[in-house]
């Protein structure tokens, strides 16, 4: 897996990052370009198209996917901050398209997306300098990146590298938080049973800074802690390692 | 019923959403299945603890299940023929009431009153129970699980553990209501104990013994049946009648198929490197010999499952060994309980499988919401059904506008809901009206209301940034091609 580190990438940052967390898409980019490789930000991206594939609304997926896909022409990988997002142009472009004019396009762009933590460890072979002080941290690892990109180990050796991280035991760590995109808003009492129990967890640990690699459960996860007033403090896994190793 | 309101979940209101708020506000019922999730979860741990081993098991027991079905029409073929020469008699259902009245015109041509049942999801599925007793025949559940909830009026909520949302003291209140002469145990032993004295006069009785099938095999026209407690056994060889009801797809090629289907679904679904029994059944009582039953029937359901054949995306459904990994992984299913599905099959596997039976999308299509596509299911399923893209694929088959040879298909379109991905879609697709919008919705996000539906019941409402990452990117001079 193990590759030479490119001149250059694309990022592609997410609609929810796009909005909501827009100093976690920078961090990202911040990180890379430390790494001495240019980074690309097509300023027409919006979504992936993914809310609407799993709503099932395929024809209004694909309005948008296709859309996206006219923005890496240049045979370089293309950064993805999240592990649905990367999921979704990764393992269901090929599906979306597939039997359409753009289906080898869709193959081609699937085919070079990498989750963010991903290709900072297994592209870059990143090492990170902690210069932060001594703080304890819970990781929750999204289900798109432990199950469908398969990348869950990948924060754990980041957050691994910082010295005065500790990470902390969580309950069900593997458990989905109750976010699922509509799923939150179409099934919600379902859903919030789900992030309490998720909530208390990640309470019980005792940790101060909650660490995620998808804003989707970081909004749902954070939103909830909010609500109950109590809680740590919740950042995107790429601003908690650019802070910590950059200096805020 | 008083005895149990407890865990007793609304399953038969006709709306999803009141069964699950109902369930999930009962915390003894949450706690049961937690506690019961969590113990069969460790346990098909424990048996799986060279994951290579796993993962090609798992691609065997697939291309097994794969393979019979491919040639679903070609094996059931061979199988009628096989079981014919064993002096078995097949039976073909296409609806849940043809197969019902295949066993009724059984039970009348014996006289018979009664029928000792073993443990079998497609007679939940015909509501066979429910359609005997009408016509003047009783139905007795020997497996434990199915016995309780039959003194219970309850349906089962877990496909391998039918009983598992109750716990043991609402076990022994109930024993105590229904058997006031029995001494009261909260002991699980003295519990099962007292069933299978209250249950063995009834296998003696019986006429007729009806079971469900786990694998059909073809090349020898053998149904063979998992089970622990000795009930299938009893129930398949004291009556002189045995009736076995399976639907279509449980049809394997060989005999050889049959170990490692076996070993991957006990272990998959309690934990077990094989069960106490495991039955082999291949013909009534030969002459001479001294026991057994006289007649085998073997019914064979379709209800639905040869449109699933017919596509080749969703015939995935019917790999299906029924080993209830799914559910017990299930981050839904642990917190609502099979009852607040409302339908025989819950969880994932029902949530598949029960919009794509006879009645279609309309009937069950909403389940297909009711799931966050965590994954948790295609993970750990024995036979790699890709659960969470059959549900994805069922959400697409009830919006879609044209027709489909899905039934149903379409059904669960609402036009309001259409709009909305019709305009998001609009937006997103043109990167001029994405950028002003997220730029006037930044600039504006104080005016944003802090209470939005349901997400604000449990959360804060989400904040936008001051600036969206595109700004930044520009601001930062972050090349954009
Ligand atoms: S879908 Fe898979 S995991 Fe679920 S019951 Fe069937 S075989 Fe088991």
């Amino acid at each position: 897996m193990e590759k030479q580190s490119p001149e250059s990438i694309y990022f592609f940052g997410t609609c929810l990052i796009d909005l909501m967390y827009p100093q976690a898409g920078m961090s990202a980019m911040q990180l890379i370009q430390r790494e001495g490789v240019r980074v690309i930000f097509p300023q027409d991206q919006t979504c992936c198209g993914q809310p609407a594939w799993n709503s099932g609304y395929r024809d209004e997926a694909r309005q948008v996917a296709e859309k996206q896909l006219a923005l890496f022409d240049l045979d370089i990988p293309i950064v993805v901050p999240s592990g649905s997002c990367a999921g979704m142009m990764k393992h269901h472009y090929p599906e979306l398209f597939e039997g359409t004019v753009l289906e080898e396009k869709a193959n081609a762009v699937a085919g070079r997306v990498w989750e963010l933590t991903e290709f900072l460890v297994d592209v870059l072979n990143i090492q990170l300098d902690d210069l932060g002080e001594p703080v304890d941290v819970a990781i929750h690892t999204s289900c798109s990146a432990r199950r469908e990109m398969g990348v869950a180990d990948k924060i754990e050796q980041l957050v691994g590298q910082l010295e005065n991280v500790t990470v902390l035991a969580q309950e069900y760590k593997a458990e989905c938080c109750g976010f699922g995109g509509t799923f939150a808003v179409k099934q919600p009492e379902i859903s919030a049973a789900m992030v309490e129990d998720k909530t208390a967890a990640i309470r019980d640990t005792g940790a101060q800074v909650l660490v995620s690699q998808d804003a989707g459960c970081l909004m749902n996860i954070s939103g909830a802690f909010e609500y109950q007033g109590d809680g740590p403090e919740s950042q995107h896994i790429a601003n908690f390692l650019w802070e910590r190793s950059h200096g805020k | 019923m008083e005895n149990d309101t407890e865990t007793r979940v609304a399953f038969e209101h006709p709306e999803f959403k009141v069964r699950v708020v109902d369930a999930l506000k009962n915390d003894r019922v949450r706690k049961n299945f937690r506690s019961a999730m969590d113990g069969l979860m460790r346990r098909r741990l424990d048996m799986f603890d060279d994951a290579e081993a796993l993962e090609n098991l798992r691609t065997q027991s697939m291309a097994i299940r794969a393979n019979s079905l491919s040639r679903l029409p070609e094996m059931l073929e061979k199988l009628e023929a096989k079981c014919i020469e064993n002096g078995i008699q097949v039976h073909w259902a296409e609806t849940t009431e043809q197969a019902n009245d295949i066993v009724l015109k059984i039970a009348q041509q014996h006289d018979a009153k009664s029928i000792v049942k073993g443990k079998s999801m497609v007679s939940e599925e015909m509501g066979m129970n429910h359609y005997l007793e009408e016509q003047g025949i009783e139905c007795l559940e020997s497996d434990l699980g199915e016995f309780i909830l039959q003194l219970a009026e309850e349906p089962p909520s877990h496909i391998v553990a039918p009983a598992i949302h109750k716990d043991r003291y609402q076990v022994a209140k109930l024993f105590k209501e229904k058997f006031p002469d029995i001494p009261y145990s909260d002991d699980i032993d003295d519990l099962t104990k007292n069933a299978r004295t209250i249950l063995r006069d009834k296998f003696y009785s019986a006429p007729i013994g009806l079971s469900g099938v786990n694998f059909a095999v073809a090349e020898t026209g053998t149904i063979c049946l998992v089970e622990n407690e000795g009930n299938g056994r009893m129930s398949t060889t004291v009556p002189p009648v045995h009736i076995a009801v399976t639907g279509i797809e449980k049809v394997v090629e060989m005999l050889e198929d049959v170990p490692p289907l076996l070993s991957i679904l006990t272990r998959s679904a309690t934990g077990q490197p094989i069960t106490t029994y495991f039955n082999m059944i291949t013909s009534p009582r030969k002459d001479g010999e001294k026991d057994g039953p006289k007649e085998v029937h073997l019914v064979l359901l379709d209800n639905g499952r040869s449109k699933i054949y017919g596509d080749p995306e969703l015939i995935a459904t019917l790999r299906c060994i029924r080993c209830g990994a799914c559910m017990n992984h299930c981050p839904v299913y642990v917190r609502v309980g099979g009852h607040a599905y409302g339908t025989v099959y819950p969880g994932p596997i029902g949530t598949v499988l029960e919009p794509q039976k006879e009645k279609g999308l309309q009937a069950h299509g909403e389940l297909t919401q009711a799931s966050s596509l965590c994954g948790a299911c295609g993970e750990v399923c024995p036979v790699r059904i890709p659960l969470p893209k059959l549900i994805n694929r069922l959400r697409y088959e009830g919006n879609r506008k044209d027709e489909s040879s899905v039934t149903g298909a379409g059904s669960r379109r609402k036009t309001s809901e259409a709009m909305i991905w019709k305009g998001w879609a609009k937006a997103h697709s043109s990167p001029g009206m994405y950028r002003f919008g997220t730029n006037a919705a930044s600039k504006m996000r104080g005016l944003i209301p802090n209470k939005l539906g349901a997400w604000t019941r449990v959360r804060s409402a989400p904040k936008l940034a001051e600036k969206s990452l595109h700004q930044l990117a520009k601001e930062e001079g972050i090349d954009h091609e």
